[in-house]
Protein backbone atom coordinates (compact mmCIF):
# COMPACT_ATOMS: atom_id res chain seq x y z
CA UNK A 1 0.00 0.00 0.00
CA UNK A 2 1.56 3.39 -0.64
CA UNK A 3 1.49 6.94 -2.75
CA UNK A 4 4.36 6.49 -5.12
CA UNK A 5 6.33 9.39 -3.90
CA UNK A 6 6.53 10.61 -0.09
CA UNK A 7 5.49 14.08 -1.05
CA UNK A 8 5.25 16.89 -3.61
CA UNK A 9 8.79 17.90 -3.54
CA UNK A 10 9.99 14.26 -4.25
CA UNK A 11 7.98 14.12 -7.04
CA UNK A 12 9.10 17.23 -8.36
CA UNK A 13 12.71 15.80 -7.76
CA UNK A 14 11.73 12.41 -9.71
CA UNK A 15 10.38 14.07 -12.53
CA UNK A 16 13.63 16.20 -13.26
CA UNK A 17 15.71 13.01 -12.72
CA UNK A 18 13.42 11.25 -15.50
CA UNK A 19 13.94 13.93 -18.39
CA UNK A 20 17.51 13.90 -17.40
CA UNK A 21 17.75 10.31 -18.24
CA UNK A 22 15.10 10.36 -21.08
CA UNK A 23 16.01 13.28 -23.56
CA UNK A 24 19.42 13.05 -23.02
CA UNK A 25 19.74 17.33 -23.61
CA UNK A 26 21.99 19.23 -22.50
CA UNK A 27 19.59 21.40 -19.90
CA UNK A 28 21.49 21.86 -16.96
CA UNK A 29 19.66 20.75 -14.22
CA UNK A 30 17.76 22.94 -12.35
CA UNK A 31 14.38 24.27 -12.08
CA UNK A 32 12.93 24.30 -15.08
CA UNK A 33 12.49 22.03 -17.70
CA UNK A 34 12.00 22.61 -21.31
CA UNK A 35 8.57 22.09 -23.50
CA UNK A 36 9.85 19.96 -26.23
CA UNK A 37 6.40 20.98 -28.29
CA UNK A 38 6.44 25.05 -27.56
CA UNK A 39 10.37 25.14 -26.51
CA UNK A 40 9.01 27.69 -23.40
CA UNK A 41 11.44 27.09 -20.46
CA UNK A 42 8.32 25.83 -17.63
CA UNK A 43 8.81 25.95 -13.93
CA UNK A 44 9.40 22.04 -12.96
CA UNK A 45 7.61 22.56 -10.29
CA UNK A 46 4.36 23.96 -12.49
CA UNK A 47 4.57 20.96 -15.01
CA UNK A 48 3.97 18.95 -12.08
CA UNK A 49 1.00 21.17 -10.90
CA UNK A 50 -0.57 20.96 -13.77
CA UNK A 51 -0.56 17.23 -14.00
CA UNK A 52 2.50 17.41 -16.17
CA UNK A 53 0.87 19.11 -18.99
CA UNK A 54 2.83 22.59 -20.61
CA UNK A 55 0.06 25.24 -19.38
CA UNK A 56 1.35 27.03 -22.17
CA UNK A 57 0.76 24.63 -24.96
CA UNK A 58 -0.85 22.02 -23.71
CA UNK A 59 1.90 19.63 -24.76
CA UNK A 60 1.51 15.98 -22.49
CA UNK A 61 4.53 15.88 -20.77
CA UNK A 62 5.47 11.45 -20.83
CA UNK A 63 5.18 9.84 -17.73
CA UNK A 64 6.53 7.40 -15.96
CA UNK A 65 4.11 4.46 -14.04
CA UNK A 66 4.38 5.86 -10.64
CA UNK A 67 3.61 9.46 -11.84
CA UNK A 68 0.55 8.11 -13.89
CA UNK A 69 -0.16 5.84 -10.75
CA UNK A 70 -0.06 8.98 -8.14
CA UNK A 71 -2.53 11.08 -10.69
CA UNK A 72 -5.27 8.58 -11.04
CA UNK A 73 -4.97 6.50 -8.11
CA UNK A 74 -7.07 7.27 -4.69
CA UNK A 75 -3.93 8.29 -2.00
CA UNK A 76 -3.44 4.85 -0.66
CA UNK A 77 -5.36 2.06 -2.17
CA UNK A 78 -2.76 0.88 -4.36
CA UNK A 79 -1.99 -2.61 -3.99
CA UNK A 80 0.91 -3.68 -6.58
CA UNK A 81 1.21 -7.41 -7.75
CA UNK A 82 4.35 -9.31 -9.26
CA UNK A 83 6.33 -6.04 -8.40
CA UNK A 84 9.35 -8.57 -8.22
CA UNK A 85 9.15 -10.15 -11.53
CA UNK A 86 12.53 -9.22 -13.04
CA UNK A 87 12.93 -10.31 -16.90
CA UNK A 88 15.38 -13.35 -17.96
CA UNK A 89 17.31 -13.59 -21.19
CA UNK A 90 15.30 -16.12 -22.93
CA UNK A 91 17.13 -16.20 -26.36
CA UNK A 92 20.86 -15.48 -24.55
CA UNK A 93 20.73 -12.07 -26.13
CA UNK A 94 24.35 -10.16 -25.74
CA UNK A 95 24.19 -7.04 -23.60
CA UNK A 96 20.61 -7.47 -23.16
CA UNK A 97 21.56 -8.35 -19.54
CA UNK A 98 23.24 -5.11 -19.04
CA UNK A 99 21.01 -2.90 -20.65
CA UNK A 100 18.17 -4.52 -18.19
CA UNK A 101 19.73 -3.59 -15.51
CA UNK A 102 20.86 -0.47 -16.08
CA UNK A 103 16.99 0.44 -17.22
CA UNK A 104 16.04 -0.83 -13.73
CA UNK A 105 18.16 1.17 -11.86
CA UNK A 106 17.06 4.00 -14.08
CA UNK A 107 13.64 3.80 -14.11
CA UNK A 108 13.42 2.56 -10.32
CA UNK A 109 11.28 -0.62 -11.32
CA UNK A 110 11.55 -4.05 -12.43
CA UNK A 111 9.98 -4.25 -15.57
CA UNK A 112 7.94 -1.80 -17.98
CA UNK A 113 4.85 -2.72 -16.77
CA UNK A 114 3.34 -1.30 -12.82
CA UNK A 115 0.41 -3.53 -12.23
CA UNK A 116 -2.09 -4.19 -9.25
CA UNK A 117 -5.08 -3.15 -7.69
CA UNK A 118 -6.17 0.11 -6.91
CA UNK A 119 -9.23 2.74 -6.45
CA UNK A 120 -10.24 5.44 -8.48
CA UNK A 121 -12.70 7.92 -7.22
CA UNK A 122 -13.66 5.06 -4.90
CA UNK A 123 -13.85 2.53 -7.97
CA UNK A 124 -12.08 -0.91 -7.71
CA UNK A 125 -10.15 -1.11 -10.90
CA UNK A 126 -7.10 -3.90 -11.82
CA UNK A 127 -4.89 -1.64 -13.40
CA UNK A 128 -2.02 -1.66 -15.51
CA UNK A 129 0.11 0.92 -16.13
CA UNK A 130 3.27 0.77 -18.59
CA UNK A 131 6.42 2.66 -18.12
CA UNK A 132 7.57 4.15 -21.55
CA UNK A 133 11.26 5.00 -19.66
CA UNK A 134 11.75 1.45 -19.78
CA UNK A 135 13.52 -0.02 -22.39
CA UNK A 136 10.60 1.90 -24.67
CA UNK A 137 8.06 0.51 -22.83
CA UNK A 138 8.21 -2.92 -24.64
CA UNK A 139 6.62 -6.14 -23.74
CA UNK A 140 8.77 -9.24 -23.53
CA UNK A 141 8.01 -12.35 -21.50
CA UNK A 142 7.37 -10.44 -18.04
CA UNK A 143 5.23 -7.21 -18.86
CA UNK A 144 3.04 -9.93 -20.93
CA UNK A 145 2.86 -12.12 -17.81
CA UNK A 146 1.88 -9.13 -15.48
CA UNK A 147 -0.57 -7.44 -17.62
CA UNK A 148 -2.19 -11.23 -18.17
CA UNK A 149 -2.65 -12.44 -14.49
CA UNK A 150 -3.83 -9.04 -13.45
CA UNK A 151 -6.44 -9.34 -16.36
CA UNK A 152 -7.02 -12.97 -14.94
CA UNK A 153 -7.47 -12.20 -11.36
CA UNK A 154 -9.83 -9.06 -12.33
CA UNK A 155 -11.84 -11.67 -14.02
CA UNK A 156 -11.64 -14.55 -10.94
CA UNK A 157 -12.66 -11.22 -8.31
CA UNK A 158 -14.81 -9.73 -10.98
CA UNK A 159 -13.23 -6.32 -11.60
CA UNK A 160 -13.13 -3.78 -13.98
CA UNK A 161 -9.70 -3.60 -15.67
CA UNK A 162 -7.87 -0.35 -16.76
CA UNK A 163 -4.55 -0.49 -18.79
CA UNK A 164 -2.40 2.50 -19.50
CA UNK A 165 -0.24 1.23 -22.20
CA UNK A 166 2.75 3.58 -23.61
CA UNK A 167 5.06 0.86 -25.56
CA UNK A 168 7.20 0.84 -28.79
CA UNK A 169 5.75 -2.65 -28.78
CA UNK A 170 7.02 -6.26 -28.18
CA UNK A 171 10.57 -6.48 -27.33
CA UNK A 172 13.29 -7.02 -29.83
CA UNK A 173 15.62 -9.07 -26.96
CA UNK A 174 13.12 -11.43 -26.28
CA UNK A 175 12.12 -12.13 -30.05
CA UNK A 176 9.54 -14.57 -31.13
CA UNK A 177 8.53 -14.88 -26.63
CA UNK A 178 7.67 -11.61 -27.18
CA UNK A 179 5.77 -11.75 -30.08
CA UNK A 180 3.31 -14.50 -28.11
CA UNK A 181 2.56 -11.77 -25.61
CA UNK A 182 0.44 -10.70 -27.81
CA UNK A 183 -1.73 -13.37 -28.17
CA UNK A 184 -1.26 -14.73 -24.23
CA UNK A 185 -2.58 -10.93 -23.13
CA UNK A 186 -5.27 -10.84 -25.94
CA UNK A 187 -6.75 -13.88 -25.35
CA UNK A 188 -7.02 -13.12 -21.37
CA UNK A 189 -8.40 -9.77 -22.36
CA UNK A 190 -11.05 -12.07 -24.41
CA UNK A 191 -11.94 -14.47 -20.96
CA UNK A 192 -12.77 -10.90 -19.28
CA UNK A 193 -14.81 -9.77 -22.07
CA UNK A 194 -16.87 -12.78 -22.04
CA UNK A 195 -17.53 -12.18 -18.12
CA UNK A 196 -19.17 -9.12 -18.88
CA UNK A 197 -16.47 -7.00 -17.28
CA UNK A 198 -15.80 -4.01 -18.31
CA UNK A 199 -12.33 -3.04 -19.80
CA UNK A 200 -11.34 1.10 -20.03
CA UNK A 201 -8.08 1.24 -22.44
CA UNK A 202 -6.04 4.68 -22.03
CA UNK A 203 -3.53 4.51 -24.91
CA UNK A 204 -0.86 7.32 -24.09
CA UNK A 205 1.99 8.78 -25.93
CA UNK A 206 3.51 6.46 -27.28
CA UNK A 207 1.83 3.28 -27.99
CA UNK A 208 2.81 1.21 -31.52
CA UNK A 209 3.50 -2.39 -32.42
CA UNK A 210 2.88 -4.99 -30.96
CA UNK A 211 1.31 -3.31 -27.90
CA UNK A 212 -1.03 -1.30 -30.05
CA UNK A 213 -1.70 -4.43 -31.91
CA UNK A 214 -2.86 -6.46 -28.97
CA UNK A 215 -4.40 -5.59 -26.02
CA UNK A 216 -4.85 -1.86 -26.14
CA UNK A 217 -7.06 -2.21 -29.03
CA UNK A 218 -9.34 -4.35 -27.14
CA UNK A 219 -11.08 -1.75 -25.16
CA UNK A 220 -14.78 -1.76 -24.55
CA UNK A 221 -13.67 1.97 -24.71
CA UNK A 222 -10.63 2.87 -25.87
CA UNK A 223 -9.55 6.45 -24.63
CA UNK A 224 -6.11 8.83 -25.37
CA UNK A 225 -4.99 11.80 -24.71
CA UNK A 226 -4.09 14.71 -26.45
CA UNK A 227 -1.08 14.32 -29.31
CA UNK A 228 -0.32 10.60 -28.53
CA UNK A 229 1.46 8.63 -31.47
CA UNK A 230 -0.47 5.62 -32.07
CA UNK A 231 0.34 3.19 -34.48
CA UNK A 232 1.04 -0.16 -35.84
CA UNK A 233 3.89 0.19 -37.98
CA UNK A 234 6.43 3.30 -36.45
CA UNK A 235 6.65 6.80 -38.44
CA UNK A 236 9.95 6.27 -39.67
CA UNK A 237 9.36 2.51 -41.07
CA UNK A 238 6.03 3.78 -42.81
CA UNK A 239 8.20 6.55 -43.99
CA UNK A 240 10.89 4.15 -45.62
CA UNK A 241 7.92 1.85 -47.03
CA UNK A 242 6.42 4.68 -48.99
CA UNK A 243 9.89 7.03 -49.95
CA UNK A 244 8.10 10.47 -48.87
CA UNK A 245 7.22 12.44 -45.51
CA UNK A 246 3.96 11.23 -43.49
CA UNK A 247 1.70 14.72 -43.10
CA UNK A 248 1.56 16.28 -40.17
CA UNK A 249 -1.12 15.27 -37.38
CA UNK A 250 -0.64 11.52 -38.94
CA UNK A 251 -1.06 8.61 -36.31
CA UNK A 252 -1.71 11.40 -33.73
CA UNK A 253 -4.68 10.04 -31.45
CA UNK A 254 -7.09 13.19 -32.90
CA UNK A 255 -6.25 11.39 -35.94
CA UNK A 256 -7.39 7.89 -35.13
CA UNK A 257 -10.58 9.45 -33.04
CA UNK A 258 -11.54 10.73 -36.79
CA UNK A 259 -10.65 7.23 -38.26
CA UNK A 260 -12.65 5.76 -36.12
CA UNK A 261 -10.57 4.26 -33.76
CA UNK A 262 -10.91 5.89 -30.71
CA UNK A 263 -14.00 6.71 -28.63
CA UNK A 264 -12.53 10.34 -26.91
CA UNK A 265 -9.27 12.32 -26.20
CA UNK A 266 -9.21 13.25 -22.62
CA UNK A 267 -7.40 16.21 -20.88
CA UNK A 268 -5.13 14.27 -18.43
CA UNK A 269 -6.20 16.86 -15.94
CA UNK A 270 -10.26 15.25 -16.91
CA UNK A 271 -8.42 11.46 -16.89
CA UNK A 272 -10.05 10.49 -13.50
CA UNK A 273 -13.18 12.17 -13.43
CA UNK A 274 -13.78 10.86 -16.61
CA UNK A 275 -13.15 7.47 -15.50
CA UNK A 276 -15.11 7.65 -12.79
CA UNK A 277 -18.23 8.94 -15.00
CA UNK A 278 -18.05 5.88 -16.85
CA UNK A 279 -18.07 3.88 -14.19
CA UNK A 280 -20.72 5.28 -12.28
CA UNK A 281 -22.47 5.16 -15.96
CA UNK A 282 -21.89 1.02 -15.64
CA UNK A 283 -23.07 1.10 -12.15
CA UNK A 284 -20.04 0.16 -10.66
CA UNK A 285 -19.21 -0.47 -6.96
CA UNK A 286 -18.03 2.86 -5.01
CA UNK A 287 -16.92 2.41 -1.99
CA UNK A 288 -14.70 5.59 -0.59
CA UNK B 1 29.58 -20.86 -47.93
CA UNK B 2 26.14 -19.83 -47.89
CA UNK B 3 23.68 -21.43 -50.08
CA UNK B 4 23.51 -17.86 -52.13
CA UNK B 5 27.13 -18.55 -52.71
CA UNK B 6 26.48 -22.07 -53.54
CA UNK B 7 24.27 -21.31 -56.30
CA UNK B 8 26.35 -18.53 -58.05
CA UNK B 9 29.42 -21.54 -58.01
CA UNK B 10 27.19 -24.65 -59.46
CA UNK B 11 26.02 -22.13 -61.86
CA UNK B 12 29.68 -20.90 -62.90
CA UNK B 13 30.21 -25.00 -62.55
CA UNK B 14 27.78 -25.73 -65.03
CA UNK B 15 28.75 -22.53 -67.44
CA UNK B 16 32.17 -24.92 -67.50
CA UNK B 17 30.31 -28.01 -68.39
CA UNK B 18 28.92 -26.53 -71.20
CA UNK B 19 31.63 -25.86 -72.60
CA UNK B 20 33.43 -29.37 -72.87
CA UNK B 21 33.27 -30.05 -76.15
CA UNK B 22 30.80 -33.06 -76.52
CA UNK B 23 33.28 -34.70 -79.01
CA UNK B 24 36.49 -35.37 -77.01
CA UNK B 25 36.54 -39.35 -76.18
CA UNK B 26 36.59 -38.16 -72.32
CA UNK B 27 33.43 -36.00 -72.07
CA UNK B 28 30.96 -38.30 -70.47
CA UNK B 29 34.11 -38.73 -68.17
CA UNK B 30 34.30 -34.85 -67.32
CA UNK B 31 30.82 -34.21 -66.90
CA UNK B 32 30.31 -37.18 -64.35
CA UNK B 33 33.25 -35.70 -62.27
CA UNK B 34 31.58 -31.79 -62.47
CA UNK B 35 28.36 -33.73 -61.60
CA UNK B 36 29.82 -35.60 -58.52
CA UNK B 37 31.57 -32.24 -57.44
CA UNK B 38 28.24 -30.06 -57.52
CA UNK B 39 26.86 -33.36 -55.36
CA UNK B 40 29.48 -32.97 -52.73
CA UNK B 41 29.18 -29.62 -52.50
CA UNK B 42 25.31 -29.16 -51.89
CA UNK B 43 26.05 -31.92 -49.47
CA UNK B 44 29.00 -30.36 -47.32
CA UNK B 45 26.57 -26.86 -47.90
CA UNK B 46 22.99 -28.59 -46.75
CA UNK B 47 24.42 -30.55 -44.05
CA UNK B 48 24.54 -27.85 -41.74
CA UNK B 49 22.36 -25.05 -43.18
CA UNK B 50 22.85 -21.40 -40.76
CA UNK B 51 19.93 -19.40 -39.84
CA UNK B 52 20.90 -17.04 -42.48
CA UNK B 53 20.79 -20.06 -44.80
CA UNK B 54 17.30 -20.68 -43.73
CA UNK B 55 16.20 -17.11 -44.61
CA UNK B 56 17.34 -17.63 -47.80
CA UNK B 57 15.34 -20.65 -48.45
CA UNK B 58 12.38 -19.33 -46.88
CA UNK B 59 11.67 -16.73 -49.20
CA UNK B 60 13.79 -18.88 -51.94
CA UNK B 61 11.56 -17.38 -55.43
CA UNK B 62 11.26 -21.39 -56.35
CA UNK B 63 9.10 -22.08 -52.69
CA UNK B 64 5.94 -22.67 -53.30
CA UNK B 65 3.30 -20.23 -52.39
CA UNK B 66 -0.03 -20.68 -50.73
CA UNK B 67 -1.72 -21.28 -53.74
CA UNK B 68 0.51 -24.34 -54.74
CA UNK B 69 -0.80 -25.89 -51.32
CA UNK B 70 -4.06 -25.71 -51.89
CA UNK B 71 -4.33 -27.68 -55.17
CA UNK B 72 -2.14 -30.36 -53.63
CA UNK B 73 -3.57 -30.55 -50.28
CA UNK B 74 -7.44 -30.22 -50.98
CA UNK B 75 -9.62 -31.03 -53.76
CA UNK B 76 -12.36 -28.77 -54.79
CA UNK B 77 -10.99 -25.26 -53.22
CA UNK B 78 -13.70 -22.93 -54.26
CA UNK B 79 -12.36 -19.29 -53.47
CA UNK B 80 -14.16 -16.32 -50.92
CA UNK B 81 -13.76 -12.19 -51.23
CA UNK B 82 -13.51 -9.52 -49.33
CA UNK B 83 -13.99 -8.22 -46.52
CA UNK B 84 -17.57 -6.72 -46.65
CA UNK B 85 -16.28 -2.91 -45.20
CA UNK B 86 -13.48 -1.93 -47.54
CA UNK B 87 -11.71 -4.54 -50.23
CA UNK B 88 -10.73 -7.57 -51.22
CA UNK B 89 -6.83 -8.32 -50.23
CA UNK B 90 -5.43 -10.84 -52.45
CA UNK B 91 -2.43 -10.77 -50.15
CA UNK B 92 -4.39 -13.55 -48.20
CA UNK B 93 -6.71 -16.01 -50.16
CA UNK B 94 -9.40 -17.51 -48.36
CA UNK B 95 -12.08 -20.03 -49.24
CA UNK B 96 -14.04 -23.77 -48.76
CA UNK B 97 -12.23 -27.01 -49.71
CA UNK B 98 -12.18 -30.68 -49.47
CA UNK B 99 -9.78 -32.21 -47.20
CA UNK B 100 -10.07 -36.43 -47.71
CA UNK B 101 -14.30 -35.97 -47.35
CA UNK B 102 -13.48 -33.21 -44.59
CA UNK B 103 -15.39 -29.37 -45.60
CA UNK B 104 -12.67 -27.25 -44.23
CA UNK B 105 -11.80 -23.61 -44.38
CA UNK B 106 -8.36 -21.76 -46.07
CA UNK B 107 -7.09 -19.07 -44.87
CA UNK B 108 -3.76 -18.59 -46.59
CA UNK B 109 -1.24 -15.36 -46.41
CA UNK B 110 -0.10 -15.54 -50.82
CA UNK B 111 2.87 -14.00 -52.11
CA UNK B 112 2.89 -13.67 -55.65
CA UNK B 113 4.73 -15.95 -58.14
CA UNK B 114 5.48 -13.42 -61.03
CA UNK B 115 6.08 -9.46 -60.67
CA UNK B 116 1.97 -8.92 -61.72
CA UNK B 117 1.10 -11.46 -59.19
CA UNK B 118 2.85 -9.89 -56.66
CA UNK B 119 2.19 -6.37 -57.61
CA UNK B 120 -1.60 -7.70 -57.07
CA UNK B 121 -1.29 -9.45 -53.90
CA UNK B 122 1.22 -6.59 -52.42
CA UNK B 123 4.09 -9.33 -51.73
CA UNK B 124 2.01 -11.44 -49.68
CA UNK B 125 1.59 -7.99 -47.01
CA UNK B 126 -2.03 -7.78 -46.03
CA UNK B 127 -4.02 -4.64 -45.44
CA UNK B 128 -6.63 -4.26 -42.28
CA UNK B 129 -9.35 -6.12 -45.15
CA UNK B 130 -6.82 -8.95 -45.21
CA UNK B 131 -7.24 -9.94 -41.69
CA UNK B 132 -10.87 -8.27 -41.67
CA UNK B 133 -11.75 -11.21 -44.05
CA UNK B 134 -9.50 -13.69 -42.04
CA UNK B 135 -11.66 -12.87 -39.39
CA UNK B 136 -15.24 -12.59 -41.48
CA UNK B 137 -14.52 -16.96 -43.13
CA UNK B 138 -13.10 -17.97 -39.81
CA UNK B 139 -16.78 -16.93 -38.54
CA UNK B 140 -18.19 -18.47 -41.37
CA UNK B 141 -16.59 -21.37 -40.79
CA UNK B 142 -17.68 -21.48 -36.65
CA UNK B 143 -20.88 -21.22 -38.19
CA UNK B 144 -20.84 -24.12 -40.09
CA UNK B 145 -18.80 -26.32 -38.11
CA UNK B 146 -15.97 -26.51 -40.45
CA UNK B 147 -11.99 -26.71 -39.07
CA UNK B 148 -9.96 -24.07 -40.35
CA UNK B 149 -6.77 -24.53 -41.63
CA UNK B 150 -4.13 -21.87 -41.98
CA UNK B 151 -1.08 -20.79 -44.20
CA UNK B 152 1.35 -18.57 -43.24
CA UNK B 153 3.80 -17.00 -45.62
CA UNK B 154 4.28 -13.06 -45.16
CA UNK B 155 7.23 -10.74 -44.93
CA UNK B 156 4.69 -8.71 -42.51
CA UNK B 157 1.90 -6.21 -41.92
CA UNK B 158 2.13 -3.92 -44.75
CA UNK B 159 3.42 -0.59 -43.02
CA UNK B 160 1.69 1.87 -45.45
CA UNK B 161 -0.31 5.24 -44.78
CA UNK B 162 -3.70 3.45 -45.61
CA UNK B 163 -3.21 0.87 -43.03
CA UNK B 164 -2.94 2.79 -40.38
CA UNK B 165 -5.83 4.62 -41.71
CA UNK B 166 -7.56 1.88 -41.74
CA UNK B 167 -6.43 0.55 -38.13
CA UNK B 168 -4.08 -2.38 -38.88
CA UNK B 169 -3.23 -2.66 -34.91
CA UNK B 170 -7.24 -2.97 -34.45
CA UNK B 171 -7.72 -5.44 -37.35
CA UNK B 172 -4.53 -7.75 -35.92
CA UNK B 173 -5.28 -7.19 -32.47
CA UNK B 174 -9.26 -8.74 -32.67
CA UNK B 175 -7.82 -11.66 -34.66
CA UNK B 176 -5.71 -12.51 -31.78
CA UNK B 177 -8.34 -12.21 -29.34
CA UNK B 178 -11.57 -13.86 -31.68
CA UNK B 179 -9.23 -16.74 -32.92
CA UNK B 180 -9.10 -17.90 -29.16
CA UNK B 181 -12.29 -18.17 -29.02
CA UNK B 182 -13.38 -19.42 -32.26
CA UNK B 183 -15.18 -22.89 -31.55
CA UNK B 184 -13.90 -24.95 -34.21
CA UNK B 185 -10.55 -26.64 -34.32
CA UNK B 186 -7.80 -24.62 -36.48
CA UNK B 187 -4.28 -25.57 -37.50
CA UNK B 188 -1.83 -23.14 -38.85
CA UNK B 189 1.05 -23.89 -41.34
CA UNK B 190 4.10 -21.72 -41.81
CA UNK B 191 5.49 -22.49 -45.17
CA UNK B 192 7.78 -19.90 -45.63
CA UNK B 193 8.43 -16.17 -44.00
CA UNK B 194 6.89 -15.99 -40.69
CA UNK B 195 6.92 -12.31 -40.32
CA UNK B 196 5.76 -10.30 -36.63
CA UNK B 197 2.56 -9.65 -35.90
CA UNK B 198 1.30 -9.86 -39.62
CA UNK B 199 1.85 -13.67 -39.56
CA UNK B 200 0.78 -13.89 -35.53
CA UNK B 201 -2.72 -12.98 -37.09
CA UNK B 202 -3.37 -16.28 -38.67
CA UNK B 203 -0.90 -17.98 -36.09
CA UNK B 204 -3.84 -18.26 -33.41
CA UNK B 205 -4.64 -22.14 -33.54
CA UNK B 206 -4.49 -25.49 -31.71
CA UNK B 207 -1.83 -26.77 -33.41
CA UNK B 208 1.39 -25.43 -35.55
CA UNK B 209 2.97 -27.10 -37.93
CA UNK B 210 6.38 -25.51 -39.50
CA UNK B 211 8.33 -26.37 -42.41
CA UNK B 212 12.08 -27.18 -41.72
CA UNK B 213 13.68 -24.26 -43.86
CA UNK B 214 10.55 -21.73 -43.06
CA UNK B 215 10.90 -18.97 -40.08
CA UNK B 216 8.91 -17.12 -37.72
CA UNK B 217 10.43 -14.19 -35.94
CA UNK B 218 9.23 -10.86 -34.22
CA UNK B 219 10.44 -8.90 -36.98
CA UNK B 220 12.80 -9.44 -40.52
CA UNK B 221 16.80 -10.61 -39.60
CA UNK B 222 16.82 -6.91 -41.82
CA UNK B 223 14.89 -4.85 -39.67
CA UNK B 224 16.16 -6.05 -36.13
CA UNK B 225 19.48 -5.56 -37.02
CA UNK B 226 18.91 -2.07 -38.26
CA UNK B 227 16.93 -1.52 -35.08
CA UNK B 228 19.42 -3.07 -32.26
CA UNK B 229 22.35 -1.85 -34.32
CA UNK B 230 21.25 0.73 -37.54
CA UNK B 231 22.55 -1.36 -39.88
CA UNK B 232 20.23 -3.66 -41.80
CA UNK B 233 23.43 -5.55 -43.82
CA UNK B 234 23.99 -7.06 -40.35
CA UNK B 235 21.10 -9.41 -40.98
CA UNK B 236 22.69 -12.71 -41.15
CA UNK B 237 24.04 -11.86 -37.35
CA UNK B 238 20.89 -10.67 -36.66
CA UNK B 239 19.23 -14.17 -37.96
CA UNK B 240 21.65 -16.10 -35.81
CA UNK B 241 20.89 -14.77 -32.88
CA UNK B 242 16.90 -14.31 -33.43
CA UNK B 243 16.21 -17.72 -32.51
CA UNK B 244 14.00 -17.96 -36.17
CA UNK B 245 14.20 -21.25 -37.30
CA UNK B 246 11.63 -24.44 -36.56
CA UNK B 247 13.83 -26.06 -34.45
CA UNK B 248 14.56 -23.12 -32.28
CA UNK B 249 9.82 -22.17 -32.03
CA UNK B 250 9.90 -26.57 -31.17
CA UNK B 251 12.47 -25.92 -28.71
CA UNK B 252 10.41 -22.81 -26.85
CA UNK B 253 6.91 -25.24 -27.35
CA UNK B 254 5.50 -22.46 -29.45
CA UNK B 255 5.53 -25.34 -32.66
CA UNK B 256 4.33 -28.81 -32.33
CA UNK B 257 5.38 -30.24 -35.38
CA UNK B 258 8.10 -29.83 -37.90
CA UNK B 259 8.24 -30.95 -41.44
CA UNK B 260 11.22 -32.64 -43.02
CA UNK B 261 12.12 -30.80 -46.56
CA UNK B 262 14.31 -33.02 -49.23
CA UNK B 263 18.00 -31.44 -49.52
CA UNK B 264 17.81 -27.89 -51.00
CA UNK B 265 14.66 -27.16 -49.89
CA UNK B 266 10.77 -28.13 -50.85
CA UNK B 267 11.26 -26.67 -54.23
CA UNK B 268 13.52 -29.55 -54.95
CA UNK B 269 10.67 -32.92 -54.36
CA UNK B 270 7.15 -31.53 -53.46
CA UNK B 271 5.81 -34.58 -53.12
CA UNK B 272 7.66 -35.85 -50.12
CA UNK B 273 6.68 -32.61 -48.45
CA UNK B 274 2.63 -32.73 -49.01
CA UNK B 275 2.56 -36.19 -48.00
CA UNK B 276 4.24 -35.52 -44.71
CA UNK B 277 1.75 -32.33 -44.35
CA UNK B 278 -1.46 -34.52 -45.20
CA UNK B 279 -0.28 -37.19 -42.93
CA UNK B 280 -0.25 -34.59 -40.08
CA UNK B 281 -3.34 -32.89 -41.27
CA UNK B 282 -5.54 -35.74 -40.91
CA UNK B 283 -4.01 -37.24 -37.68
CA UNK B 284 -4.57 -33.63 -35.70
CA UNK B 285 -7.86 -33.50 -37.67
CA UNK B 286 -8.88 -36.72 -36.16
CA UNK B 287 -8.05 -36.09 -33.08
CA UNK B 288 -9.85 -32.47 -32.45
CA UNK B 289 -13.17 -34.04 -33.82
CA UNK B 290 -12.88 -36.10 -31.00
CA UNK B 291 -12.26 -33.70 -28.55
CA UNK B 292 -14.83 -31.54 -26.99
CA UNK B 293 -14.98 -27.90 -27.44
CA UNK B 294 -14.54 -26.70 -23.77
CA UNK B 295 -11.63 -29.01 -23.80
CA UNK B 296 -10.19 -27.93 -27.55
CA UNK B 297 -10.49 -23.96 -26.31
CA UNK B 298 -9.10 -24.20 -22.94
CA UNK B 299 -6.08 -26.09 -24.41
CA UNK B 300 -5.34 -23.58 -27.04
CA UNK B 301 -5.68 -21.05 -24.26
CA UNK B 302 -2.98 -22.92 -22.12
CA UNK B 303 -0.72 -23.03 -24.88
CA UNK B 304 -0.33 -19.57 -25.59
CA UNK B 305 -0.79 -18.27 -21.87
CA UNK B 306 2.13 -20.77 -21.11
CA UNK B 307 4.70 -18.98 -23.09
CA UNK B 308 7.30 -17.42 -22.36
CA UNK B 309 6.19 -18.92 -18.49
CA UNK B 310 9.91 -20.37 -17.59
CA UNK B 311 11.88 -16.83 -18.18
CA UNK B 312 9.84 -14.78 -16.01
ZN1 LIG C 1 4.52 23.69 -24.44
Amino acid sequence: MNNFFKDKKAMIDSFRKTSAIVSNNNIPEGLYEKCPKCSINILKEDIVEHSFVCNSCGHHFRLRAKERLNLIIDEGTFKEYHASKKSKNPLEMPGYSKKLEINRQNAEINEAVVTGIGKIEGYSYAIAIMDSYFLMGSMGSVVGEKITSITELATKRKLPLIIFSASGGARMQEGILSLMQMVKTSAAIGNHSKSKLLFISVITNPTTGGVSASFSMLGDIIISEPGTLIGFAGPRVIEQTIGQKLPEGFQRAEFLKEKGFLDMIVHRKDMKSTVAMISRLHELEQKI
Amino acid sequence: MTIQELELKIKEIELEASQVDKDTKDAEQKKLEILSKIRTMEKEVYKNLTPWDKVYLARHPLRPNSIFYIHELFNNFVEFCGDRYFADDKAITGGIANFKGIPVTILAQTKGKTLEDNLSRNFGMPNPEGYRKTLRLAKQAEKFGRPIITFIDTPGAYPGMGAEERGQAEAIARNLMEFMELEVPIIAIVIGEGGSGGALALTVSDHIIMLENSIYSILSPEGFASILWKDAAKASEAAALMKLTAQDLYNFKIIDTIIKEPVGGIHKLTDYVMDQISIVLSTQLDIFAKMKKSTLLQNRYKKFRDLGKDFV
